[in-house]
């Protein structure tokens, strides 16, 4: 039952909801910026002339898409870096710890690559090969034109996939809680085993993971829309 | 100055598709020289396009060469014996294509001025500069802030050949440049093909303006199953036709 005591016990533990959205927020800025760099170099992989790095890639591509996000994140936590004890005791912002943090970072950052790569992929399939041929013909060399002429071309007609895949970062984040990661999640585990109100918590963490997605989405729409200033007449 | 004054010289040039089942270019040795303006006829499939589109390589041929300053460009080094940079070769033939192929995300003087800036490394001052004389001399320099998509067809391809102008090419090749455009357009892009040519640029055109081949070109192919069949001058090809192949396609195309 949800009670507006429990919502005032559950609220008297804001401080860890307020890490947890810290905690949240960075993991998933970090794993887009990261989960991004290493799908464009898949990408790039998969459509190069190379055969083996081509086939590298699309195994990596289809590994992952392929198999539980919370195996991944438990190889990667347990297997991976347990295994090496390599990481320091070091406290972002004062509370988040790194060992638990960065193999949360480095296992959505291979996850979300392999998808994004896809979606990369196709993007830039989807420009009109023309426009290789113009940008070549006037002398641009192959990254000049994926630069200036492609890629720009090719994220315009991906941004909603790629806001999609955003939004599928910060919720699938959640699952980082199980390897002791202080996101929103573990504040609502910390507050559930403090006060006995499940509910009250849950509802509380659903708006919050909802106050980032929808934000997102909205602003990376907006990007949309000033892309699209080359489509109107 | 025997050699100097031949731009490009094609030897023997070989294009198959399906394993040699389709021969889009058989054996094509031509010559083209300085301040020619040779034009390129033939039915549909003739591999005409699949020639011009050879000659900046964007088309690699599977035999042959194309020799364009001096350097064989279908060899992998240089006559330096290093790595032959093809960049530096294309951007000193400049394209233009039947669908336009502008950059849609850039404004029309960034069309222009992407290349210039970019390969050559001039200032953005000076390129839009350049890039606005050009434009003006097509008449679009009061588009020079619109996409491509609020241009007409005809003015769309008006920009691509000033584009390709910006580089200072030592010559153009015109891929069927008014295939697509409706015909009251065809006429302004003509004009300016024939401003060209009396400036004196050296031009390939692939295409199916008869009138133009006739009154502009000073040297024409005729090329049919990736043959080149008869060369000549506008006289010899439509007055004095020899190849049967040649007489049947004017017929069907002259009326």
């Amino acid at each position: 039952m949800l009670t507006s005591k429990g919502f005032e016990a559950a609220f008297s533990y804001w401080q860890l909801f307020l890490q947890g959205v810290v905690c949240t927020v960075s993991l998933s800025a970090l794993t887009v910026v990261l989960g991004f760099i290493l799908a464009l170099l898949l990408a790039v992989c998969r459509m190069g002339r190379a055969r083996l790095l081509r086939i590298l890639a699309a195994a990596y591509v289809e590994l992952f898409r392929a198999t539980p996000m919370i195996v991944q994140v438990f190889i990667i936590y347990y297997v991976v870096f347990n295994g090496v004890k390599v990481l320091p005791g070091v406290k972002l912002f004062g509370f988040i710890r790194f060992d638990r943090f960065f193999p949360a970072v480095v296992a959505l950052a291979l996850n979300s690559g392999a998808y994004l790569s896809e979606i990369i992929r196709s993007g830039i399939q989807s420009v009109d090969g023309g426009q290789t041929e113009a940008a070549r013909s006037l002398g641009l060399n192959a990254v000049q034109t994926m630069r200036f002429v492609v890629l720009p071309q090719a994220i315009k007609n991906i941004l909603p996939a790629i806001a999609n895949e955003f939004v599928t970062i910060i919720k699938e984040s959640a699952i980082c809680y199980t390897i002791g990661v202080q996101d929103i999640m573990s504040a609502v585990n910390a507050v559930k085993g403090a006060t006995y109100r499940t509910g009250e918590a849950l509802i509380i963490a659903t708006v919050l993971y909802f106050c980032l997605t929808y934000p997102t989405s909205k602003i990376i729409e907006h990007f949309e829309r000033k892309m699209r200033r080359g489509d109107i007449r | 100055m025997a050699t100097s004054d031949k731009l490009i010289q094609v030897k023997n040039l070989k294009k198959h598709y399906n394993e040699g089942v389709i021969k889009a270019i058989d054996d094509v040795t031509v010559d083209i020289n300085r301040g020619d303006v040779m034009v390129v006829i033939g039915p549909s499939g003739s591999g005409k396009s699949t020639f011009l589109r050879s000659l900046n390589l964007l088309e690699v041929p599977d035999s042959g060469s194309i020799i364009f300053e001096g350097v064989d460009i279908t060899q992998p080094k240089g006559p330096d014996g290093k790595k032959l940079n093809l960049d530096v070769h294309r951007q000193k033939m400049g394209m233009v294509f039947q669908h336009f192929n502008l950059f849609p995300h850039k404004t029309i003087l960034q069309n222009m001025t992407l290349a210039p800036m970019k390969v050559k490394g001039l200032p953005q001052a000076e390129a839009e500069a350049k890039a606005l004389e050009l434009l003006g001399r097509v008449g679009l320099a009061d588009r020079a802030n619109a996409y491509p998509i609020q241009l007409s067809g005809g003015q769309k391809q008006r920009v691509a050949i000033v584009r390709a102008l910006a580089m200072e090419p030592d010559v153009m090749l015109f891929d069927e440049p008014t295939s697509a455009l409706d015909p009251e357009m065809v006429g302004e892009v003509l004009d300016v093909m024939k401003e060209l040519a009396a400036a004196g640029m050296t031009m390939v055109v692939v295409t199916h303006e008869m009138g133009f081949a006739r009154e502009v070109g000073n040297r024409v192919l005729f090329m049919a199953d990736g043959k080149l069949l008869e060369e000549g001058s506008p006289e010899d090809i439509f007055e004095h036709p020899q190849n049967p192949r040649l007489k049947d396609f004017l017929s069907k195309v002259l009326r």
